[in-house]
């Protein structure tokens, strides 16, 4: 059983959290409030300098389809340079592995996987990518597509707080002050700190080094710690290295373990208390922090217990999966021992619960019922509490669709904010909210229907369908975590899991930023006792009633026929 | 005047005692002849061209043929316990439709009843048409507007108008229900009639304002029948959602025989039928549309025509309610209620005054002063019959009697001095702080004066008291409607100070004093521009824009033509105080819908845990284990969830008519209140009620 000092450790995360998510929310609520921002002085003119030169005019707002043409031809130009860069790398510099050119198909996917904040990765970092490809590529979009989903985030809630106006801010100027004044600070303190801990930051193409047994071996080098902070910060999750997060040098200590849990979590729990700010609502901010806090820590201590009490089947007289002095405890198959069970629990909740998809154990060794809880995590549509930016609206669509319910049963025309929700918007949030079933469930059909593609996963019976579920539930919800044992570098599952993570991100976002033109034109009604409430904790539950319910409804049958029909056999 | 009507129908009838429409012969639910009929028009609702318009119940119905077409193709080759159950599926996926259709049609039923009744006033009349030489007979079919007709007592009106000569006591229990007799006159704000009400005493000139076949009554036959009922906002979205609903599961189920084929348990066609239609929102499907006719129908009971199922949504969202003072906040009339003697005159001998000055006033003030100084002062006169008397006149605004040379006037404190000053007499100091005084407490003060037959000239005797009587209960209705989140304003021609007493006394949010129309619609438009949504009633010409300007304007059937053409409710009764049922009714008819739709998505929680353990238990045993109800079979569990599905939709058609009870409360207690209910009871009924179904179909040894 999972020891007093892990639940411990979650408590003081969780209050690390809370502590660092309020200022952090309040600082981004400043940064795209409009009025003035700490750090103005030094910010303002690096900011002028990039309007400038991408020609920019920071001062005009956009209509919510001019927002959306930009953040698609954001993605675009995006998908088009990093293709190249991969394509052509072995001509460039900054390559001191010597790596050639990706094969179309993995760059086509890496290309979309990178730019849709999901960092699937169909390839192994170290042997695939060259520096600069890493540096330039992967880690700028890591900064990028962070940021994009911020911006979103940000677009949508000037959509329910403004009054009667037709525009929904600049995403150009979102997205770069969202990069300048947020991440860039924020994971260059975060990669110190990873460099302090002994996360590699080098330039090396790695050492040949001779070992105690007399072999050779090469250690790898590499600008690990820098990406690996935006890796987290940005919920982005693509390794620099194959092992990602269970690689000594991305993840060396027990602090790091913790340290980058908190990374992922930082940002969507401070996108919470920046909505209650900008909304003039802290009480609401802290409803949406607390139905992420809930989901999130009822997966963490979910993952944790059950992966803790280790292996049923194996005979509990023979082997021995207590915690000892000697050894962590738990189900310790595809995990780190230096990190353990429970290390191992909180991280992948984490992971999976943010949208990064980091790993730092194998998802696919997991007991069946704890890896059917970091696939539902994913299922509920990355709210607990969801990716950089994404989390949040995701769950501001859930909560519209929860006042719209909830509202008519106290007898008005169901109210957020005071504005009304009205054919437009339920249609608008009905979209965003089916592309996730719709991707997954046709994805995961169309797979098991291929004979070529079911083959590709290693296990038959419910697990290997497991696999193919997390494969399409990950990437349609841009969280990009593998369950592993599914080999998806075939042209199928390249084509189609890349034709997921573009759905997942971009009919979202494109629904999101309309649902936040409709509401941005609407005249609020002010609160009176007749409204309902939604920063109360009876909304909370509602919302999380909604979410859980939602999802659940959607995807019982395929959980029966993965996790659970695995999870309750012999 | 105003108050002449008051008498003939009362619109302070108090809530209890409002009669309903069922002199209509719209009967209650349980009327066979009713049920008889919607159970015909269920069948006939089948049309496929009629289930497209419910994306929801139109899949049942493909998913019903489906199931039917393959029950008989399988016939010959299927063994007895598939046959069996494929054809169970399929009559009950029939039954489910045949009850959705019958629960619309039961709603529709009470209003096509009440379109018969109204349709028998309609009858052709031949009508008298005045023309410069004298009258000219035309069918009424054939009026046009600005035909001027003429009736006597005892002739059907031909159709709607305005008078413009004569008075008539007029019966309109056709169109109201109410068969007290009701005065209606030439001029003034009780001019209009209504086709197909009849004349019971009297003459009338009527100019003919609308067309036959746009009458009044035309639009309540269509109104109350449903013809043009058009899906409300509210409604709409709903829909979407439900849509939106229909295709997740519709993508779940279609995938799921993919999956099931990989787990090598390939499902039947009438098992994949069954989850579908067990999972897509049938029961909120099926019931949508009766609700949201059988809120019009309340309507219709409370003798309010709402113009359009809008009107009674936006009801619910009403924040800001506009009452008019008289008729809906104070009784009608105001009383005397003491008398102030002005200096150098006795109680006595203003209340002996007042008295003979009011013998012959008819109005209730008038007679309340009789009775005032009757009880207080045990005086009593009775009329001499040399008495003249001065009636009331726009002019003086003074009334009173001349009596053996004795000149006794009352009238507004203005009017009296006036007269006073005229006659060389003087005016006391104290007059004018003791009127201001009167008013100051929200009582109208009323000066009475006498003039000596020798000199001539006057002296005021004091000032009268009279008081509005505000309404009993009205502070607890306010206070309801506080608690519901509503704000009440009370509209009032009286000064301000009077204005902040009586609003103070019926315990309204805010008032506008000294109001004229202007005033109203500013208030009106200041208040949608905060957001908020306003109701309001009114009857006189001068208040159709306000009434076209709120969002529910509700009209009094006594008032005039412009009035109830600007407003979006008709009220039959015409009682003003209808105003807060109104609200009440339209959000009763957003919870009913919000409060079955949240039933209908819970219940398909439990029908995942009938279906899915039945559909996979045979490769996968261990699944047995969330199969929570230990149902008897695959079949019997699919079965009795389909069957469950079925019969959850009958025993909701009483709910849905009905309403949801509403209890007047801040939105979290209704919330956490039906969240309990339809949320949680949503979850748990099915997991019951498949359970009895499955123990009974078992028993009956069907599997």
């Amino acid at each position: 059983m999972t020891g007093s000092g892990d639940w411990l450790l979650v408590g003081a995360l969780a209050a690390v959290l809370v502590a660092l998510a309020v200022p952090l929310g309040g600082y981004l609520a400043c940064v795209h409030g409009g009025g003035a921002a700490p750090g103005d002085r030094f910010f303002t003119p690096i900011e002028r300098i990039i309007y400038r030169l991408v020609g920019v005019d920071e001062t005009r707002e956009q209509h919510w389809t001019a927002y959306a043409r930009a953040v698609l031809a954001c993605g675009l130009v995006s998908v088009l340079l990093l293709y190249a860069l991969q394509r052509f790398q072995g001509h460039l510099p900054a390559n001191p592995t010597g790596r050639g050119a990706v094969t179309p198909s993995t760059a086509f996917n890496t290309a979309i996987s990178f730019v849709t904040n999901t960092d699937w990765q169909v390839y192994a970092g170290e042997s695939t990518m060259s520096h600069l490809t890493q540096m330039a590529g992967l880690a700028v979009q890591n900064f990028v597509s962070a940021a994009v989903g911020i911006s979103v985030a940000v677009a949508l809630t000037r959509g329910l707080i403004r009054r009667r106006s037709a525009t929904i801010g600049n995403f150009w100027v979102d997205l770069i002050r969202t990069v300048v004044r947020v991440l860039l600070p924020v994971a260059s303190v975060a990669g110190l700190v990873l460099a302090s801990q002994g996360v590699i930051q080098n330039l090396s193409g790695g050492i040949h080094v001779r070992t105690l047994e007399g072999g050779t071996q090469l250690v790898p080098g590499g600008p690990v710690a820098s990406q690996e902070a935006i890796k987290l910060v940005g919920t982005n999750g693509g390794g620099f290295f194959n092992a990602n997060s269970a690689h000594p040098f991305e993840n060396p200590t027990a602090f790091t373990n913790v340290f980058e849990i908190a990374l992922m979590l930082i940002i969507p729990f401070s996108m919470a208390f920046m909505f209650g700010r900008l909304a003039d609502n802290r009480k609401l901010g802290w409803a949406l922090f607390a139905t992420m806090f809930t989901l999130w820590i009822a997966s963490a201590v979910a993952v944790t217990a059950l992966e803790s009490n280790g292996n049923r089947v194996l005979p509990r007289n023979e082997v021995t999966q207590m915690t000892t002095s000697t050894q962590s405890g738990g189900n310790l198959e595809g995990k780190e021992v230096r990190i353990g069970a429970d290390g191992s629990g909180i991280f992948a909740a984490s992971a999976t619960g943010t949208s990064t998809g980091a790993t730092n154990s194998a998802h696919d060794s997991f007991t069946p019922l704890a890896g059917g809880v970091v696939l539902a995590n994913m299922m509920l549509g990355e709210v607990s509490p969801g990716g950089a930016g994404t989390g949040l609206y995701g769950l501001l669509i859930f909560a519209l669709l929860a006042v719209f319910i909830a509202g008519l049963m106290v007898g008005r025309t169901p109210e957020f904010l005071g504005k009304k929700i009205q054919a437009t918007e339920v249609k608008l949030a009905v979209l965003s909210i089916l592309v996730l079933p719709a991707s997954v469930l046709t994805g995961t059909a169309g797979s098991v229907l291929v004979d070529s593609a079911t083959a590709q996963a290693s296990n038959p019976g419910p697990h290997g369908f497991s696999e193919i579920v997390y494969a399409f539930t990950s990437t349609v919800n841009n969280n990009g975590s593998a369950f592993g044992g599914l080999t998806t570098s075939t042209d199928w599952y390249t084509t189609t899991l890349g034709l997921a993570m573009f759905a997942g991100r971009y009919l979202t976002i494109v629904a999101t930023l309309a649902i936040a033109g409709a509401m941005a034109v609407k005249q609020p009604t002010p609160a009176t006792v007749g409204t309902l409430r939604t920063d109360t904790p009876l909304f909370v539950g509602l919302l999380i009633g909604v979410v859980i319910i939602v999802s659940g409804l959607t995807f019982f049958p395929a959980l029966s026929l993965g996790p659970i029909a695995e999870g309750l056999g012999r | 005047m105003s108050t002449s009507c008051a008498t003939l129908t009362p619109p302070d009838a108090p809530a209890g005692s409002r009669h309903t429409r069922s002199g209509h012969g719209a009967g209650s639910m349980g009327d066979p002849v009713l049920l008889r009929r919607a159970a015909t028009d269920a069948v006939v609702k089948l049309d496929p061209r009629v289930m497209a318009r419910n994306p929801v119940l139109f899949i049942v119905e493909v998913a019903g043929v489906f199931a039917s077409v393959l029950f008989v193709v399988d016939l010959p080759s299927a063994t007895a316990a598939d046959s069996t159950f494929t054809g169970l599926v399929a009559a009950w996926l029939w039954f489910t439709l045949l009850f959705a259709n019958f629960a619309e049609a039961v709603a529709e039923g009470r209003g096509k009843a009440q379109a018969d009744t109204l349709r028998l006033a309609r009858r052709d009349t031949i009508a008298r048409i005045v023309t410069a030489t004298g009258t000219t007979e035309k069918a009424s079919s054939e009026l046009a507007i600005g035909d001027r007709v003429v009736c006597a007592a005892g002739d059907l009106i031909p159709g709607d108008g305005t008078i413009i000569e004569g008075i008539a006591t007029v019966d309109e229990s056709a169109v109201t229900g109410e068969s007290a007799p009701v005065l209606r006159e030439a001029g003034g704000d009780r001019s209009a009639v209504t086709g197909g009400t009849k004349v019971l005493s009297d003459r009338i000139v009527i100019e003919i304002t609308a067309r036959s076949g746009e009458t009044f009554l035309d639009r309540m036959i269509a109104l109350v029948e449903g013809a043009e009922r058009q899906k409300t906002p509210n409604e709409i979205a709903l829909n979407l959602l439900l849509v939106g609903l229909t295709i997740v599961f519709l993508l779940a189920v279609v995938t799921l025989q993919p999956f099931a084929i990989r787990a090598g348990a390939p499902q039947t066609m009438p098992v994949l039928v069954a989850l579908l239609v067990c999972l897509i929102p049938t029961t909120i499907g099926a019931l949508l549309s009766a609700i949201g006719i059988a809120g019009m129908d309340r309507m219709v009971q409370r003798n309010v025509l709402a113009m359009s199922g809008r009107a009674v949504e936006a009801a619910g969202d009403v924040s800001t309610l506009l009452l008019d003072k008289t008729g809906t906040i104070t009784l009608g009339n105001r009383r005397a209620t003491s008398f102030h003697p002005a200096e150098g005159a006795t109680d006595i001998e203003l209340a002996d005054a007042a008295l003979h000055a009011s013998l012959a006033d008819e109005t209730p003030e008038g007679r309340s002063i009789v009775t005032l100084a009757r009880e207080r002062y045990g005086l009593d006169a009775t009329e001499s019959p040399g008495a003249i008397l001065v009636p009331f006149t726009a002019k003086t605004r003074m009334s009173g009697v001349d009596l053996d040379g004795r000149q006794i006037r009352k009238g507004a404190t203005e009017q009296v001095r006036s007269w006073v000053q005229a006659t060389g007499g003087s005016v006391p100091a104290g007059l004018d702080t003791m009127a201001a005084e009167i008013a100051n407490t929200g009582g109208t003060p009323l000066a009475v004066a006498m003039a000596d037959g020798r000199t001539g000239r006057a002296a005021v005797l004091g000032v009268i008291q009279l008081t509005d009587v505000v309404k009993p209960d009205m502070a607890g209705r306010f206070a309801q409607l506080r608690a519901m989140g509503i704000k009440t304003v009370m509209v009032t021609g009286d000064n301000p100070l009077t204005a902040r007493v009586i609003a103070e006394e019926a315990g309204v949010d805010d008032f506008i004093a000294e109001a004229t129309p202007e005033d109203k619609m500013a208030y009106i438009r200041r208040e949608q521009l905060g957001g908020h949504l306003v109701a309001m009633t009114g009857d006189g010409t001068n208040d159709a824009p306000a009434l076209a300007q709120a969002d529910v304007g509700l009209a009094m059937n006594t008032g005039t033509q412009a009035a109830k053409e600007a407003g979006n409710m008709v009220d039959l009764d015409s009682n003003p105080t209808k105003l807060i049922e109104v609200v009440e009714v339209g959000k009763q008819l957003l919870i009913t819908r919000g409060s079955l739709t949240t039933f209908s998505i819970a219940n398909d929680v439990a029908k995942y845990f009938a279906i899915v353990p039945a559909m996979f238990t045979g490769v996968f045993p261990q699944l047995d284990r969330l199969d929570i109800m230990s149902l008897a079979s695959p079949h019997s569990a699919i079965l009795a969830a389909v069957i469950f599905n079925a019969l959850v939709i009958v025993a909701l058609i009483p709910l849905a008519l009905r309403g949801v009870r509403f209890r007047a409360a801040g939105a979290s207690q209704i919330l956490r209140r039906n969240l309990v209910i339809y949320g949680l009871g949503g979850l748990a009924v099915p997991f019951v009620g498949i359970k009895v179904i499955d123990v009974a179909i078992t028993a009956l040894g069907v599997h």
